[in-house]
């Protein structure tokens, strides 16, 4: 396979499928994996092996606070570095997945490495059962303890988990016009999660946060008989969740949410029930394989990227990057931070800059997703932060993507190195008025040669100026 | 439209995440309010009271002197029907006044398309804090969001000067052209266009202010110390948002400790920012709205209290006209709505519709959909 010659089109659709199943990559990983074969890709995203897809020794001998998590910004540092790292790339893409529905946030949890560890579980189960997801997060520490059903006991209902994991985790309140669920179930659902509590466990170490791991209290649990989605039992959690997964609203919802988070923007779950989805037939189609398979996100996954509807050129730069994709995208297109050195931290807190603060979502409802992440503000931090990393030309991926611009030829045309550099940034179009006036900039500076040492410097001085422009262009906000 | 130091300014606070209003504005004579607060009642000789039965949490303490004035007036049993107990809906249900069917236009975006339909001004609106708030959200309605008033700026990484200037330059002519390639990217376009206007005029705005007063910082105190800035650099504009870190006041757990560490914040900050304003002679054409999408349920649960609907809001400025607005909500077991929660009395919209009738001099009918029987606290 190796020697095959692969085509522009094989490329684009690679970057596109590394830019979605993951956080981008450099031009030299696309053309290798383009190389490799798109079904072939697919299936190594969707298969990882069991070791964690980074070197973990190094990273903790690098880093050791990352070890106990003192700090929100800690944990925040370390999943930065797993994204720009992690050879998984689609498992680290599907803990971002969930984080952003699945959400507990530290402001309110103040514990760093329970949130934190959360995280950690979306990374391991994020492809495997829907239902094992959702029993799991009922047992979750953190979720536990910002939805505050520790507080919830059959004498005092505390509603607030009960009602979030129907109308933000599950179902979401209603599709096709109709709602999914009523005051009643949601009372019901509460009461069902009572006793779900909480124990604290011993120290990691003799001073700081104590880790807290899930107790089920039974003189608190409400063992008498409820009423749930139309079905009367003595219901536990555990039957809660089991007669949750075979709605139909659960299959439209992971469908719908898989379609947003991988193919094209859809709006926030509180609009479902009044706004059909974009694409029906492939909300179908993933609702199909969600009940063939028993609820297995894997099994949606692989529907999902062998389709046309993901594959087809329609939806290609069409969703407004994350502000994760932004930060985590440059830094792999640039080969930055792809090993431990100092400075990760300032740009594990570019995400929060740009709108999105990772293990702290604004509300249990995670992030508004798509051109909300777009205002003034994140606007302005979104381009002096990828303009200032894809400017700088002595990073690897620059320097590489340098190189390849000078060996298309001894003198280049301003037109030849716009178009060279916006190949090796996407390959990325732009719209003809943005590209005359790049190429107007750059022949405004004279000829491009790389001769003499004078020559080669002035040359990559100025392919680091225009992938600096690019990055400042409305379509790089696309991925 | 041409603005002028004189122009009224409405700011608006939001509480995110359902301030219990019981436990703001207290009825401490009604014995019913002993009986729903077995665990969060607060003590009667610590209450700061209004009149003989009602009073203020003890942390809103260093709002009773603008109450003494007549410069705060209270909204009690505030809030819309069938109202939702989902956080995310009854917030939108208040940032775009549509309580049935779902909205996305903010009531503060279109404030701002009426105040300056022809985007004269892209600091007619100013948001501070990180994203731009559903209450100023409109199709082409630019509203700078700031999150550090210091550092604002596009490219402010480039180090030379002159390479700086020649990238905004191209910049400029890049975002320029509204070429239709999509809502989406038109959007980004006028997005940031307007950033870099916005930024250049901000710029300006911390050399002219010399702050004198504390404010606590970490929620809402540095974002109201910018909207005094910025509203003292007199750069025209008229809506200033802030909110406090979104569902802070969710207090389901520990509320004792939790809300009155909260209103100790809003209260201080709200206090200073009074004062910074009259410090610089520009208090008499702001007026405050601090508001929360919903109260919270009568009975406290142990330790909280669970989301609730009638509420309580607050208006602030010299030319408020201080007192209690609408009616305090019955607390008779038969006549709380179904669920145990305070029954409202008085929409949001009416409150909307006088800020924006009697203070603002607008028509308010397009703003919040409809007619609203205006309060006179304005």
């Amino acid at each position: 396979m190796s020697d095959q010659a692969v085509s522009q089109q094989d490329i684009a659709l690679m970057a596109h499928l590394l830019r979605r199943a993951g956080f981008g990559a450099s031009r030299d990983e696309i053309e290798a994996r383009a190389r490799q074969g798109y079904d072939n890709v697919v299936a190594e995203l969707l298969n990882p092996s069991d070791d964690p897809g980074i070197d973990e020794d190094l990273m903790y001998r690098a880093y050791p606070s990352y070890f106990d998590k003192a700090a929100i910004e800690t944990g925040q540092t370390e999943i930065v570095y797993r994204m720009i790292n992690n050879k998984h790339q689609l498992k680290e893409k599907m803990a971002l997945f969930w984080h952003t529905i699945l959400c507990a946030g530290d402001n309110k949890v103040d514990n760093a490495r329970t949130t934190s560890m959360q995280y950690d579980t979306f990374r391991e189960k994020g492809m495997g059962n829907f239902k094992d997801l959702l029993l799991w997060l009922s047992t979750d520490p953190a979720m536990l303890y910002y939805l505050d059903n520790i507080e919830s006991h059959k004498t005092a209902v505390n509603e607030n988990y009960g009602r979030e994991l129907l109308e933000l985790f599950s179902l979401g309140v209603g599709m096709d016009q109709e709602f999914n669920y009523t005051e009643d179930d949601v009372k019901a659902c509460a009461r069902a999660f009572t006793g779900w509590n909480l124990a604290p466990t011993i120290p990691v170490f003799p001073y700081g946060r104590t880790p807290f791991e899930f107790r089920f209290d039974p003189p608190a649990h409400d063992y008498g008989e409820k009423t749930f989605l139309g079905e009367t039992g003595n219901w536990n959690g555990d039957d809660v969740v089991d007669i949750i997964c075979k709605q139909p609203a659960a299959a439209r919802f992971v469908a719908r949410k898989l379609y947003d988070f991988f193919v094209a923007d859809e709006p926030p779950v509180p609009a479902w029930r009044l706004s059909e989805p974009r694409d029906i037939d492939a909300i179908k189609q993933l609702e199909q394989a969600y009940f063939d398979s028993g609820y297995e996100i894997k099994a949606m996954l692989e529907v999902l990227f062998n389709s046309d509807f993901f594959k087809g050129e329609a939806v290609r730069y069409q969703k407004v990057k994350s502000p994760a994709d932004v930060v985590i995208g440059t830094m792999r297109m640039a080969q930055d931070h792809v090993e431990p050195k100092p400075g990760l931290f300032f740009v594990a807190m570019e995400p929060k800059y740009m709108g999105m603060d990772l293990l702290n979502p604004p509300t249990v409802e995670g992030w508004h997703m798509g051109r909300e992440w777009i205002n003034s503000g994140s606007l302005i931090d979104r381009i002096n932060f990828a303009s200032k990393v894809l400017g700088d030309t002595s990073l690897p991926g620059i320097q590489s993507m340098v190189g390849r611009l000078m060996a298309q030829g001894e003198n280049l045309s301003a037109e030849q190195l716009v178009d060279g550099c916006l190949d090796l940034v996407g390959p990325l179009t732009i719209s003809d008025e943005t590209h005359q006036e790049l190429v107007g900039h750059v022949a405004r500076g004279g000829e491009l040669r790389h001769g003499s040492d004078d020559e080669k410097a002035d040359f990559t001085r100025r392919v680091g100026e225009t992938f600096q422009m690019i990055a400042t262009t409305s379509e790089f906000q696309f991925g | 439209m041409v603005s002028t130091s004189k122009d009224p300014v409405l700011a608006v606070v939001s509480l995110s995440g359902g301030n219990d209003g019981m436990n703001t504005v207290i009825p401490y004579s009604n014995p019913r309010y002993r009986d729903y607060r077995p665990t969060l009642g607060i003590p009667e000789e610590m209450i700061i009271p209004l009149n003989d039965t009602l009073g203020l949490h003890p942390s809103m303490a260093p709002l009773k002197k603008y109450w003494d004035e007549g410069k705060l007036a209270i909204i009690q049993g505030i809030g819309y029907p069938n109202g939702s107990l989902s956080h995310f809906r009854s917030m939108d249900i208040w940032a775009t006044c549509e309580p049935v069917e779902l909205g996305v236009e903010g009531w503060l975006g279109r404030v701002v398309k009426q105040l300056d339909p022809n985007k004269e001004n892209v600091l007619t609106g100013v948001n501070f804090g990180r994203g731009l708030p559903r209450a100023l959200a409109m199709e082409g309605v630019p509203v700078a969001s700031v999150g550090d008033l210091n550092s604002y700026g596009l490219l402010t990484e480039m180090e030379r000067e002159e390479q700086r200037n020649e990238a905004l330059d191209l910049f400029g002519r890049m975002y320029g052209p509204a070429i239709g390639r999509g809502a989406v990217e038109d959007f980004i376009r006028s997005t940031g266009v307007e950033a870099m206007m916005g930024a250049d005029i901000l710029a300006t705005a911390p050399g002219q202010y010399r702050g004198e007063e504390e404010y606590l910082l970490g929620n809402i105190g540095g974002y109201m110390r910018d909207m005094v800035q910025v509203h003292n650099a007199n750069l025209g504009t008229r809506v200033f948002f802030t909110t406090a870190p979104y569902n802070i006041f969710d207090t389901h757990a520990n509320q004792a400790v939790g809300q009155s560490n909260l209103l100790n914040d809003v209260a201080r900050n709200v206090d200073s920012f009074m004062a910074d304003l009259r410090h610089h002679d520009i208090s008499d054409n702001v007026v405050t709205l601090l508001y929360s999408e919903f109260g919270r349920r009568a009975m406290d649960n142990g330790s909280g209290t669970d989301h609730g609907t009638g509420g309580v809001a607050f208006v602030i400025g010299e030319q408020v006209k201080g007192g209690l607005y609408g009616e305090y909500p019955s607390l008779e077991p038969g006549e709380l709505e179904d669920g145990g929660n305070l029954l409202h009395n008085n929409d949001f919209r009416s409150t909307y519709a006088t800020l924006l009738e009697n203070w603002m001099g607008m028509d308010s009918k397009e703003i919040v959909g409809g007619t609203w029987e205006k309060h006179n606290f304005i």
